[in-house]
């Protein structure tokens, strides 16, 4: 996120698109209705009705896929009704003239056509925004898991650089993250292009200094992404050591991951249960859980935080850091004789440009955003205040493409996936929680009341899901959430592997697997073949 | 534009004998508490908007010829207050004496909840069990709501309408609402239904904010029978991104619940279902508590770790001489701490010399 959590209670207008954050983020939802409470306007842009809809002053259902349009035709609005921020345009960016030519193009009528959101609402939605004095932008998972999913990302930062809406409290673009400590992963360098801190791998100056702290010779091109690695298994890549992720549920095409997996010559993992990853392996190890491991993560913000041990290990397992320094060190590897976790966050720290005025003993009460670049400085809560990273803001030219795969006579209705509020990914830890269950006791497929008929199936019935790659048999709720023509469910039961539908696609650049589009049809079937 | 605001200017008052600075907007209770003066709260939660509903919290203000709510008032220039006279004392005693004579019970096991332990606290320190009053029981429990996580043991509101509160200011849900008055209050739902059929999350912020512990914490309470104090440890939720700052509740060597903390900079005492929770998954039978390798017959065996990382490092040394550093691949976790994924991205880097490593990001 360019701004911290706090902020969240600050804009007037709030644009939410592709982020059903009552349910993913709910404890950052509680701030934005407090903005709400305040007086704040919201609008939100997502395929289905959720939770934040409700609240919304403008909700624009968009077909799934189609955001990159809602964009364009919002910035047309912005450009032809002259609520642009010159002054920050000439000040702070580059490539803007070009840029509002181009929107000239793609009135609201045009993206409702692809979007199927009435032209007359994606004006209101763009009037609304460009007009506000503080406007902020929240998206997740649903803008980013597309083909298109940077060209997503860019159309937002055009509309926030258009407007000003940057570097200013209450405003920004925000993306929320996932996981506990996705941000931290990538802060760490565990990233097939970055050192820790963002520092290229292919740049000779990173690489001169890598070299000497390590002492070593440096790989001098990018590393594969995980999907092309796992796309060339068994060929080029016949190793994997894996730590603590479920890939084969939680990753786009169960079918295609599970032989990737298989066709290694060796493969380890480290978890805290048997996943049905680990059960593939070669080597599994036990690694300790949240409540056992002291560390240090860092959230969403930016903000870096303790993490702390308040029990004992389960059996012998032990942390991960330990348990890759131990096969380090009998690989004959020098820089791994660490006996805590603070010396390897303090090295971490050094050779990092982002964490580099912090330690262990300064992260102590998670008071730091970063970027920390020396010691004293007092943390960076809101990116962007006085100028960019490579200074200015830089326009986009952005079009529209089709996702994919598009609905046809043959697979004739969208399916969307994404995460519930009672359980978490592929459920290795609310699934063990005692009465999450109660809440959510099974998978579901969303379609819409008035879609039954059409497709044969009933309320509370069961139905096969077939997609291009595979088929999954799932019980039938029918709820006005989904709107006719798509339906949704999550990918956390096993025993309703949804990721076997889902990987029509993968966004050229970071190679994000599409998993909020596929295209599907449905038909009622016989469920007593299925134990739930 | 920022401007200096002349209100803002710092202005002063006297709280029992003693002058203090105050900003405008300030209430009585907010400065008497910063100037460590203990009035005595129980509607009060720092977090919410004052309520002024309990009257515990009134103080004698000079001019004024009824004591008022500390917790609404705010503060004028040159007031004159006085917190702990003998007439005020007597007041609150009573009050508490009444508060006492309509619950079941006062003394609560702490994993109740966050909150509640205040009313209990309280009635000692004004040594309020005379049971001079006998009164009728304000409240009545939901013993039919079977929910796994919120006991709704009303027999012990004092109707401070904290939850009510909570659910509404903090949470955004409003959930749960004030039916009746007097003895017959009653904090209910929409259709005094069960929570599972409300607009309920079960965030658990009722139970926490709760002073009396009517609202309790099911999954916790169901260790309170287990030996030990309880202790707290400080760490962060470890489900989506926000990072909320939580305590670890623990009896021994065993975890039994989860408070959120107050003062947690990215959710100032808010969680979720999950973070409030989804904790036990730490200590499930299911856990890995060996390494595991593959034997001949295929299966995954227990080991003792140098047998696992031996056959792990070999495994590695093997593909590499036949295909090189490149042909090795490591997937780093989001959920571990940045030590693993630091230790993962330099054992490629620093070790093979690849920089084929990745984070489940894109997931
Ligand atoms: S658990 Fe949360 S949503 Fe439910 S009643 Fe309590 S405060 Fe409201
Ligand atoms: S249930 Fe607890 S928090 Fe709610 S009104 Fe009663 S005493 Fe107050
Ligand atoms: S705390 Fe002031 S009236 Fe209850």
């Amino acid at each position: 996120m360019s701004n911290p959590l706090a902020d969240m209670e600050k804009p007037d207008v709030i644009f939410c698109i592709g982020t059903n954050m009552t349910e993913c983020h709910p404890v950052a939802a509680t701030r934005l209705k407090r903005a709400l409470a305040r007086g704040a306007k919201m609008i939100v842009a997502d395929p289905r009705q959720i939770g934040l809809s409700d609240l919304a002053d403008i909700y624009l259902p968009i077909r799934v896929g189609s955001d990159v349009a809602l964009l364009l035709a919002m910035a047309h609005v912005i450009e032809r009704d002259n609520l642009t921020d010159p002054d920050f345009m000439a000040a702070r960016t580059v490539g803007g003239e070009q840029f509002l030519q181009h929107v000239r193009q793609f009135p609201p009528e045009w993206a409702e056509r692809i979007t199927g959101v009435p032209a007359k609402d994606i004006e209101a939605a763009a009037l609304l925004y460009g007009n506000a004095e503080r406007g902020a932008i929240y998206y997740t998972l649903g803008v980013t898991e597309h083909i298109c999913g940077v060209e997503n990302v860019q159309s937002i930062c055009n509309l926030a650089l258009m407007t000003g809406n940057v570097g200013r409290e209450g405003t920004g673009i925000n993306p929320m993250r996932g996981q506990n400590n996705v941000q931290g992963a990538g802060d760490s360098g565990a990233l097939p292009n970055n050192y820790p801190g963002f520092q290229p791998v292919t740049d000779p100056q990173f690489q001169n200094k890598f070299r000497q702290l390590w002492g070593t010779t440096v790989d001098i091109e990018k590393g594969m992404t995980k999907v092309t690695a796992l796309g060339r298994a068994g060929d080029q890549i016949r190793a994997m050591l894996i730590d603590g992720e479920n890939t084969l549920i939680t990753d786009a095409d169960r079918h295609h991951c599970e032989q990737a997996l298989k066709s290694l010559d060796h493969l380890v993992v480290i978890d805290i249960f048997l996943t049905d990853t680990a059960q593939l392996a070669d080597v599994v190890f036990p690694a300790t859980a949240w409540g056992e491991t002291d560390g240090a993560c860092t959230n969403t913000e930016r903000r870096v935080q303790r993490l702390r041990a308040a029990v004992p290990p389960s059996g012998e397992a032990k942390p991960d850091w330990w348990i890759v320094c131990e096969l380090a060190k009998r690989l004959g590897f020098d820089g791994f004789d660490f006996d805590s976790p603070n010396q390897i966050f303090n090295e971490l720290c050094d050779v990092s440009a982002t964490y580099h005025g912090l330690d262990w003993d300064r992260i102590e009460h998670g008071a730091y955003q970063w970027p920390v670049p020396e010691k004293g400085h007092p943390g960076t809560p809101r990116l962007h205040e006085k100028e960019f990273p490579n200074g200015r803001g830089v326009f986009k030219i952005i079009e529209y493409r089709d996702p994919a795969e598009t609905v046809s006579a043959e697979f004739p209705l969208w399916l969307t996936t994404g995460r519930r509020l009672q359980s978490y990914h592929s459920r290795t830890q609310t699934g063990r929680s005692r009465g999450i269950d109660f809440l959510l006791p099974e998978e579901v497929l969303e379609v819409h009341p008035e879609d039954l008929e059409r497709w044969g199936l009933r309320d509370g019935g069961w139905c096969r899901v077939t997609s291009p790659r595979g088929s999954v048999e799932i019980k039938v709720k029918a709820t006005r959430r989904s709107p006719r023509g798509t339906v949704f469910a999550s990918f956390s039961f096993s025993n309703v592997p949804v990721n076997v539908l889902t990987g029509s696609g993968y966004d050229p650049i970071t190679e994000t697997a599409e998993v909020k589009v596929s295209v599907v049809r449905i038909e009622p079937c016989d469920s007593s073949s299925i134990t739930v | 534009m920022i401007m200096s605001n002349p209100d803002r200017k710092l202005q002063k008052m006297v709280i029992d004998g003693v002058e203090i600075d105050y900003t405008p907007g300030e209430t009585i209770y907010q400065i008497a508490d910063r100037s460590g003066k203990h009035i005595p709260t129980l509607c009060n939660d720092p977090r919410l908007e004052p309520f002024g509903g309990c009257r515990l919290c009134v103080v004698e203000v000079d001019g004024s010829s009824n004591p008022v709510a500390s917790c609404t008032t705010k503060a004028t220039p040159g007031m004159v207050v006085r917190t702990n006279t003998d007439c005020l004392e007597e007041y609150r005693r009573v009050l508490l004496e009444l508060l006492v004579s309509e619950n079941r019970e006062i003394d609560v096991d702490t994993l109740r909840g966050y909150a509640s332990q205040e009313f209990a606290e309280l009635v000692d320190r004004y040594d309020a069990r005379s049971g001079r009053f006998v009164g009728v029981r304000s409240g009545r429990s939901r013993t039919d709501d079977d929910n796994p996580f919120i006991l709704r043991d009303y027999d012990l509101c004092i109707s401070c309408y904290r939850c009510v509160r909570v659910c509404a200011e903090r949470e955004g849900d409003y959930a749960i609402s004030v039916m009746n008055r007097g003895f017959r209050t009653q904090i209910t739902t929409e259709f005094e239904g069960l929570l599972a059929d409300s607009a309920c999350t079960f965030c658990g912020q009722c139970i926490q904010t709760c002073p009396t512990g009517a609202l309790a914490d099911r999954k916790a309470i169901s260790a309170a029978e287990l030996q030990g104090a309880v202790e707290k440890t400080r760490t962060v939720c470890p489900y989506c991104g926000v990072g909320c700052s939580v305590d670890i509740l623990t009896k021994g060597d065993t975890i039994v619940g989860v408070h959120p903390a107050m003062d947690g900079p990215a959710n100032l005492g808010a969680l979720c279902v999950k973070g409030q929770f989804a904790f036990d998954f730490v200590q499930h039978q299911d856990r890995l508590s060996a390494p595991l390798v593959r034997g001949e017959d295929g299966e995954l065996h227990e080991t003792d770790w140098d047998t696992a990382l031996d056959r792990a490092a070999a495994g590695f040394s093997d593909v590499v001489a036949n295909h090189g550093r490149h042909s090795v691949y490591a997937v780093a976790s989001g959920r571990a701490p940045n030590e693993a994924a630091y230790i993962l991205q330099k054992f490629m880097r620093a070790g093979w010399g690849t920089n084929h490593i990745d984070n489940c990001s894109r997931a």
